[in-house]
């Protein structure tokens, strides 16, 4: 862990009415670190998502992105300062064209008024300029997967594989530091699961982000993780290296249930 | 009015895409939509001409119009059409672009309207103010771009029904501030009246012809603006906001501002064009910014594509040439009655065998009734069909139309909605033989009630124009194929 973290939460806590979704939670993401975030359905593990995003406040507890505290600001603020996501649910904007979802999330980066793009004013065309060879750039990322005359299609035309790699293009259109993953490998088959372990590997290595995962796929989990961080009920239960976290009693109860012999021999 | 047995093409598997659809079944379904053979070539070469060229040509195509000589009621149908189109490019923006349910737009109409009135009479003190066109024209129409910002404040955090509510609330406000609030000012129900013609550059625009030209020049003006706005960053974060809220703001969208910012684009749009009608009326009223207004400017919006300024631009102004202009002349709503049906006869009923046998039974039906009713009594056929010209000629000796009809119109009408109804829910051969007497009374109708008062009945049949669209088409005349996000 390095000695300045990129994101760092301090006994996050956020009830929904009766239900204590994160309870005194603290988690560390380092600078071009690997995180996965592991746990049952349920555990509380996109609310984690939610509330770094600003979707929701936190109750309590401090949220920390690069030094600054980044509790309470809207959305679109906190992925300004470099923090961008996947959803669970795929949430591409459907009727967009492949190009355009991408080039959509570099709002924040641009700065041309309406009028000056009615005008086409010099900052207005550069803006474009450079907004496109960054969309361009940024789905090259995937190779053939998205490539050529995808670019045009409306995203609700793309397969289901490619519609996930279009959400991290698109992220990575923010040009993020730090990049929430949430389910990147849900729906897909194996070889497809493959691929996407390699590819959060390369995002690391090609575009110096931090990454925090959430997954169920213990394969991609294994795959690409420095460190596990296992949730339930809102509490952290387990942390350490993939190894540990997956034969820790109390994320085996977790998942699986009570094994007292197993618990006992532990201790 | 429409056949049995669809054909598959139009069928509601491909009615729509749906989320899910692997891209070779889209780019198949995008291929299906070519018509068969050469109209199919003459849509294809048609879709190479670029956006910018096209609408060259409808600019073109729009000032040379007149040359050809139009009377004084045309060019005046051409006025009100291109404002309804100017109008219904400008809420593209709101509704097509941001995907929000404006029902208050027509206020900022009226307040562009109202605007260049008070500041171009003598309503406001002693000699009134009179301001140069150049000044007041951008001054109205940076007020909308405020009052938008203001309508939007509080709206922006709803969404669908809810904010359609309060900005109907809105637009019926504005009706009751300008009939009642301040009569001397904005002079209650009888308006403002003398206005001052809208003067550039010592040119005065007095002539119809000449606001005729000023209206195209602005809605052309309108449309490459907004298109140039649509392929921006702006018109981007419009688009995502109405595909995905949520989403949109966690790619660094700024929601509430985008929204306010659509909200005060469709203003300014609305205002100028108020400026314009305003002037060429020499008057504004209320009533001309209320509901009716409203809606033709959604059916325009809906009947062309919402989300698309061409498709808005189109439908506005087939919408307003049907309803203003050929719907007002009992003979040309005539060939438009029962062209639409012919159309609908042909487009639809499959076999041709099936079409061959309808069209015949239809004719042999009316004789037969028409000989019948004549040899019971001779006062059943003593009345005259409505329709004057070709149709009346047509329709002598098959309709029967009894001396006094507007009582069996009156009945009739209701029997044919009764059947209407009836025909929906029946299928199979029954429907194609309750469609022959259907279509028989539906000419009986249009013939005594119908065709007398078209003030009603053009009201029925841009309704009726729109729900065939809906089946037919859903996206619009030019609107593209749009999936919609469950939330």
């Amino acid at each position: 862990m390095t000695s300045s973290p990129v994101l760092d939460l301090r006994e996050l806590s956020l009830a929904f009415g009766g239900l204590q979704a994160l309870a005194k939670l603290d988690l560390e993401v380092g600078v071009t670190e690997i995180v996965s975030l592991i746990g049952p359905n349920g555990a509380g593990k996109s609310t984690v998502f939610n509330v770094i995003t600003g979707i929701y406040s936190p109750g309590s507890g401090e949220v920390r992105f690069a030094g600054e505290s980044i509790a309470g600001l809207a959305p679109h603020v906190i992925a300004r300062r470099g923090v961008a996501r996947t959803f669970q649910s795929l949430r591409l904007f459907p009727n967009m064209s492949v190009l355009e979802n991408v080039m959509a999330a570099t709002y924040g980066a641009t700065k041309a008024s309406p009028a000056e793009s009615i005008l086409r004013l010099p900052r207005a065309r550069r803006e474009e300029r450079e907004v496109r060879a960054l969309a361009e750039e940024v789905l090259s990322f995937f190779g053939q997967r998205l490539a050529g005359y995808r670019w045009e299609q409306p995203a609700y035309s793309l397969s289901y594989a490619n519609r996930r790699r279009l959400e991290i293009a698109r992220a990575l259109a923010t040009r993020p530091r730090l990049l929430l993953l949430d389910e990147p490998a849900a729906g897909m088959n194996p070889a497809e699961t493959h691929e996407i372990t390699e590819l959060i590997a390369r995002l690391r290595a090609e575009r110096d982000v931090a990454i925090l995962v959430i997954e169920h796929d213990m394969h991609v989990v294994a795959g690409c993780s420095d460190r596990v961080v296992a949730l339930d009920h809102g509490v952290k239960i387990a942390e350490g290296t993939f190894d540990a976290v997956a034969n820790h009693p109390a994320v085996i109860e977790a998942y699986l249930g009570r094994d007292p012999e197993a618990l006992a021999e532990h201790e | 009015m429409s056949g049995e047995a669809l054909p598959p093409a139009t069928g509601p598997e491909v009615a729509g895409p749906q989320v899910g659809v692997d891209e070779w079944v889209a780019r198949r379904a995008s291929r299906r939509e070519y018509l068969p053979s050469w109209p199919g070539a003459v849509q294809r070469a048609a879709e190479r001409v670029g956006w910018w060229p096209r609408l060259g040509i409808a600019a073109v195509a729009g000032l040379l119009l007149p040359v050809l000589g139009l009377s004084g009621f045309q060019l005046q149908v051409g006025i009100d059409s291109l404002v309804i189109a100017a109008l219904a490019v400008g809420l593209n923006i709101v509704v097509g672009s941001a995907g929000m349910l404006d029902l208050g737009y027509v206020a900022f109409f009226g307040f562009g309207a109202y605007g260049y009135a008070l500041l171009s009479s003598g309503q406001i003190g002693a000699n009134g103010i009179h301001l140069p066109s150049l000044a007041s024209i951008p001054l109205v129409m940076i007020a909308a771009a405020i009052l938008g910002l203001l309508v939007g404040l509080p709206s922006r955090r709803l969404s669908g029904d809810y904010l359609a509510i309060v900005t109907l609330f809105f637009g019926e406000a504005f009706v009751e501030f300008t009939n009642n609030v301040a009569p001397n000012t904005f002079g209650g129900a009888n308006g403002i009246a003398n206005l001052d013609p809208i003067h550039v550059a010592g040119y005065q625009f007095l002539s119809n012809a000449s606001y005729y030209y000023l209206l195209v020049a602005v809605l052309i003006a309108a449309m490459a603006a907004l298109r140039l706005l649509e392929t921006s960053r702006t018109g981007r974060a419009w688009r995502a906001i109405r595909d995905d809220q949520l989403a949109a703001g966690s790619m660094t969208i700024p929601v509430d501002r985008v929204k306010l910012l659509a909200f005060s684009f469709g203003a300014i749009v609305a205002a100028l064009v108020g400026t314009v009608y305003a002037a060429q009326q020499i008057s504004v009223f209320p009533t001309d910014f209320d509901t009716p207004i409203l809606i033709l400017i959604y059916a325009g919006l809906v009947f062309g594509g919402a989300g698309s300024i061409a498709g808005a631009t189109t439908g506005a102004l087939v919408v307003m040439v049907t309803y203003d202009g050929i719907l007002r002349s009992p003979t040309d709503s005539g060939y438009l009655f029962y062209g639409l049906i012919l159309i609908a006869l042909i487009a639809k009923l499959r076999p041709w065998r099936r079409l061959g046998i309808t069209l015949a039974a239809l004719v042999a039906l009316g004789f037969a009734v028409h000989a019948v009713a004549r040899a019971i009594s001779a006062s059943w056929v003593a009345g005259a069909p409505q329709s004057t010209g070709l149709i009346a000629d047509v329709l002598r000796y098959w309709l029967v139309i009894p001396a006094n009809s507007q009582n069996a119109g009156k009945a009739g009408f209701v029997l044919l909605v009764c059947l209407l109804i009836a025909l929906v829910q029946i299928k199979g051969n029954a429907r194609t033989i309750l469609l022959v007497p259907t279509i028989y009374l539906a000419a009986f109708v249009w013939e005594t009630i119908l065709s007398a008062n078209p003030s009603i009945t053009r009201q029925l049949m841009i309704g009726a124009i729109l729900i065939v669209m809906m089946n037919a088409r859903p996206q619009g005349l030019l609107g593209a194929r749009r999936v919609e996000v469950p939330t």
